[in-house]
């Protein structure tokens, strides 16, 4: 269920590495937690993130929850798609469902992330 | 709602935009009976105005057919928790519609409205009696206005004494939302503090966050589980210790009148939710009032306007032992002497200020004195009473069926857990919205939020034994539902005006107002 | 145990008595175990019950002991604003099913509410030509300092900027609600604007204090030449003849509901009207209905964008309300329905028709004079010839509450207001009393 290429954290956003960018989104986990995704609120290309910082928020009906950055980064575009559409959070949270690409500060900082196996025991014991 | 069940595909819920007629009308004015003015220039005049055009029968019947779509106190038991839904009496409408207090100005000069200043300086002193706190100002327009007032009377009285470091509040976990969010617009860091399992503030923690840096620590009482709070003396006495002041959220004051006045447990401010407690209706959501009240070394620093009585005025009709009927104090009726008077609008010495345009919700005020003359001390006691009485009946009725919250008495409401519930299918949301379908409404749900598939009921004393018994039986029969026809529940309610609303894309695409297009 | 029987609780001594058999306690002091016992059942210095025929009676003479307007001409405003209320609107305030209804949470068994509600956003909205609005806040002056809040948090700026013309009683509200969020306020010159470069809004009233109709316009040049937002608190019956906030560019604008069918009541309650145009509706506060559909296809209404407010949000909450003041919404929603689309604009220029004869009349009294220049709605400053509380005790002997004491800023000055519910024999006699209250001088 959690792609295994992807890289986590253990606030439930994932990482999908190329070259020097990361597509960030969250995942299969958090969107069933969070219910119809109704909103979603991140920065514009060009805003500055810090890894673990807070980026942005997602919303679904009855609840708020921070977004925190898997990686530290500026951000390259923002899928003005899934803003439009925040449902597509919770059909395709790995792919069409995707909020940010960074372009990385600092590739050292992917050994602070979960692999799959990892996330997926993470969330099986409950967290 | 029967009678609508059969025709509900046939309502028509047409908006008035959409049933409007142009040239029809529901109301007429006189011509102007002065001579002609100049008009202002053009360009200073708006351009259209699109509103109804509805006669007066059509108007009538859209707003009575709209008001039966509603469950209301007048039409059904509605044991929503924490909000106190007893009945709300008549008179107390009819008196704050007498043209004498509905038609006062609120910029009339102190000795022109006299009666609705001895209303409120009675009201204030009954509100100081009941609570034990006697400062009292009555501006606050709603509970939370009047926990932000006391919030800021915390921060006045900490930075009078050059204490300016003091700016925590401590709040627990099972606090309502308005509390953090209060604190916060008082410029406050919200602290939590975790509750015990017992339902109460865990007093070990307590100690621990208690500190130089706290201004204020806020507790409802009874608590959002419904409980009194077991260790309550402690817990004012560690607060003071460490030089805080202790807020009591009132909004579950109906469980203590006459029982105990919480400024007799060590609480410095509370508010008192005059919807709730004392019978002022909810009008679907508002207006309320949010009294705060305070002890006596807080006073100076209350929210105008506080009302004040001249020295030698009159002696107030809501004392006991200064009660002599209700002979009329001043003469500042119709000229005779209509300078001479006892009541004055004041500012406190170091008041935090203004909080609202004039001075409290009147019609409030007035419908809530009403209420309290009319209930009298020993009818206050009563209904605190008989409220928690009605709880413990129902809580007595269903803990077989549907877990506690927590194992103890309760006060004036029963925190239910719908946990064994969910884990035969029917989470806490279906069994609610199931007793809709029973002309029952909703208790409060997945509140406070500690407690898992949290069900909060609060009777009131308005309730008589045939309503808890059927109650009773209704949250029996549903629970039964669960395993033979949990559809009954999925897809309930089945009998109202809708169905379950899609939220979902109510929030994804606001459709907030009347368009042209439809 | 009391044995109080009451109308209001049902319950007698006998079922008490087997509702706590049932409960398995002896007697209603078992159920408290709680409560530290010498802090139990203190004497309450309150009187007895009344039954209802001695509160009625005893409510009657207290209401007795004021003032009237209606029984005196009264030209009080500033603020607060007597109209017409039709009867219509009294008796649709007056269903139970609306009077003692909770919050509409669940929306199957409220769709009268909030529909209300719907209809309230959407009359707001036409009157003031904004975009969006939400369902109603505590009163005016509330409402504007809960722009001013909003401005800072979608400007991340923290200078509020006041135009010298908006009622002090007006900043002290939103002094008092921006004091401990480190927001300064900067009262700045109505004849010469000039914006701190860190203003987050500038806030102007309409008519202003004087009754003065502002150039709403240009303030919100002024205002976004410098990113800041235009907020303007508005009169709302003025809107049935005035330009309108949404015409003007205006980005916040909040009213007092009052004068749409609303009682003076002494001040309240009333309801605060806040809209504002589409783009800021995640930093709008309060209570918002939207409309939607049901699991049949059926439209319906539901409380909507919830994770903005405490309930769900707590400290990071755009504010601490938690009411929309429904039932003065709902009056100011049957007013605006049943005046319609004629009925507003004719209750605007009744006004404006009376004050402007008014103002003419008065000003050709010897020693009175009109000391502010410009455009008026329905009330004007007077210049009186002797102190204001002097004049308003004189008048008040011959039958009429006068005017606002505005003398904190212009000496002897008296705001006066004229709606259409004053006669012209009112008027008249009016301008006859100050007459000769002047001359006796």
């Amino acid at each position: 269920m959690n792609p295994p290429e992807l890289k986590y954290t253990k606030e439930h956003e994932w990482a999908r590495i190329e070259g020097n960018v990361a597509t960030i989104g969250v995942t299969h986990f958090a969107q069933d937690s969070l219910g119809d995704v109704v909103y979603i609120d991140v920065p514009a290309a060009g805003a500055e993130v810090k890894q673990f910082a807070k980026f942005g928020e997602i919303e679904s009906v009855k609840a708020v929850s921070d977004l925190f950055a898997p990686l530290g980064g500026r951000v390259a575009a923002v899928n003005e798609e899934a803003k439009k559409t925040p449902e597509l959070v919770n059909k395709d949270p790995y792919g069409k469902g995707w909020l940010i690409k960074l372009e990385l500060s600092d590739q050292s900082q992917l050994k602070h992330l979960m692999d799959a196996a990892a996330y997926t025991k993470l969330t099986a014991s409950g967290h | 709602m029967t009678a609508q069940t059969t025709i509900a595909g046939a309502l028509d819920r047409r908006l008035l935009m959409d049933r409007s007629v142009p040239g029809r009308v529901a109301l007429t004015l006189p011509a102007s009976d002065v001579p002609l003015q100049a008009a202002p220039s053009a360009d200073l005049l708006r351009k259209g105005l699109d509103l109804p055009e509805i006669s007066q029968l059509d108007m009538v019947r859209y707003f009575t057919n709209l008001s039966q779509l509603n469950f209301s106190i007048d039409t059904n038991f509605y044991p929503l928790g924490s909000c106190t839904m007893k009945y709300n009496p008549k008179i107390n409408d009819e008196v704050a519609s007498l043209p004498g207090f509905r038609d006062i100005h609120p910029n009339q000069p102190d000795e022109q409205v006299q009666g609705a200043l001895r209303v409120m300086f009675e009201l204030q002193h009954a509100l100081g009696e009941i609570t034990g706190l006697p400062g009292v100002s009555l501006a606050p327009l709603a509970g939370a206005q009047g926990e932000y007032a006391g919030l800021l009377i915390a921060r006045a009285y900490h930075e009078s004494r050059g204490d300016s470091a003091r700016t925590v509040a401590i709040i627990p976990d099972s606090a309502h939302g308005t509390n953090p969010a209060s604190a916060a617009m008082a410029g406050l860091e919200v602290v939590t503090v975790p509750s015990n399992a017992q339902g109460g503030v865990d007093v070990d923690a307590l100690r621990k966050l208690a500190d130089n840096r706290t201004a204020v620590f806020m507790l409802t009482l009874p608590s959002t589980l419904g409980l009194f709070e077991m260790n309550i003396l402690e817990i004012t006495k560690i607060i003071h210790d460490a030089g805080g002041l202790v807020y009591a959220d009132g909004a579950n004051l109906n469980a203590l009148l006459g029982i105990v006045k919480i400024g007799e447990l060590g609480f410095d401010i509370c508010h008192s939710n005059l919807h709730k407690t004392f019978s002022t209706p909810h009008g679907g959501g508002g207006p309320g009032a949010g009294p705060v009240m305070v002890a006596a070394r807080l006073a100076e620093f209350l929210p105008e306007p506080v009302v004040v009585r001249e020295p030698a005025a009159a002696k107030s009709s809501l004392s006991a032992t200064s009660h002599h009927g209700d002979a009329e104090p001043v003469e500042a009726h119709h000229g005779a002497k209509p300078y001479a008077f006892a009541y004055r609008l004041s500012r406190p010495p170091k008041s935090t200020g203004k909080i609202s345009g004039f001075h409290g919700s009147f019609s409030i005020l007035v419908r809530a004195y009403t209420y309290i003359r009319s209930m009298g001390r020993d009818g206050l006691r009563s209904a605190a009473e008989n409220a928690i009485i009605n709880a413990n009946y129902i809580q007595a009725g269903l803990k077989d069926k549907y877990a506690l919250a927590v194992d103890r008495y309760c006060m004036h409401e029963t925190v239910l857990s719908a946990k064994r519930q969910h884990a035969r299918g029917a989470a806490a949301l279906d069994v609610a919205k199931r007793l809709l379908d029973y002309g029952i409404h909703a208790p409060t749900m997945y509140f406070p939020m500690i407690v898992e598939q949290a069900l909060m009921v609060e009777p009131t004393e308005s309730e008589s034994k045939e309503t808890l018994d059927n109650f009773i039986q209704v949250m029996r029969q549903i629970d039964d539902e669960i395993d033979r026809d949990p559809a009954l529940l999925h897809d309930a309610p089945h009998d109202l005006p809708v169905s379950r609303m899609d939220e979902a894309t109510a929030a994804r695409k606001p459709y907030l107002r009347w368009q042209k297009s439809g | 145990m009391t044995t109080v029987n009451h109308p209001y609780i049902p319950s007698t001594d006998s079922e008490r008595a087997e509702m706590l058999r049932a409960i398995g306690v002896r007697a209603f002091a078992d159920l408290i175990p709680d409560i530290p016992r010498e802090k139990r059942f203190p004497k309450l210095d309150l009187p007895e019950a009344e039954p209802e025929p001695v509160v009625a009676a005893a409510m009657a003479a207290i209401a007795r002991q004021n003032v009237t307007p209606g029984e005196y001409a009264c030209f009080l405003g500033a603020g607060a604003y007597r109209h017409y209320i039709s009867a219509v609107c009294k008796a649709i305030v007056s269903r139970g099913e609306f009077l003692t209804a909770y919050t509409p949470y669940q929306p199957e068994a409220a769709q009268g509410s909030l529909q209300v509600a719907f209809e309230f956003q959407t009359m707001w909205c036409l009157l003031s030509e904004m975009e969006v609005a939400n369902a109603g806040m505590y009163d005016g002056p509330t409402a504007f300092a809960e722009a001013a809040l909003m401005a800072c948090r979608l400007t991340q700026r923290q200078t509020v900027a006041v135009l010298d013309t908006v009622d002090e009683r007006f900043v002290e509200v939103i002094r008092s609600y921006s004091s401990h969020k480190g927001i300064k306020i900067k009262i700045v010159d109505s004849h010469n604007p000039a914006l701190p470069a860190d203003a987050a809004a500038l806030m102007v009233q309409n008519p202003n204090v004087y009754g003065a109709i502002e150039d709403l316009a240009a303030h919100s040049k002024t205002a976004h030449a410098v990113g800041a937002l235009a907020v303007a608190h508005v009169n709302p019956t003025s809107l049935g003849m005035f330009k309108t906030p949404g015409e003007s560019d205006i980005d916040i604008c909040t009213a007092e509901g009052q004068p749409l069918g609303v009682p003076v009541s002494y001040g309240g309650s009333y309801v605060g009207l806040f809209s504002c145009k589409q783009a800021h509706i995640r930093q709008m506060p309060g209570r918002i209905v939207g409309r939607t559909t049901d699991t049949k296809g059926r439209t319906g209404y539901v409380l909507t964008l919830q994770t903005r407010e405490q309930h769900i949000r707590r400290e990071r909450a755009t504010s601490n309300i938690c009411t929309s003041t429904q039932l003065i919404g709902l009056m100011v929603t049957a007013y605006m329905a049943t005046m319609g689309k004629s009925g507003i604009r004719q209750v605007a220029e009744l006004c404006y028709q009376k004050a402007h004869y008014a103002a003419v009349e008065i000003a050709r009294l010897p020693g009175y004079s009109l000391p502010v220049k410009g455009v008026y709605f329905h009330e004007f400053v007077v210049k009186c010839p002797r102190p204001v509380a002097e004049t308003n005790r004189e008048l008040l002997k011959r039958g009429i509450i006068g005017g606002y004491d505005l003398t904190r800023r212009i000496p002897n000055g008296m705001l006066l207001c004229v709606t259409e519910t004053n006669t012209r024999q009112e008027i008249d006699a009016l301008i006859a009393a100050l007459r000769e209250i002047g001359g006796a001088r």
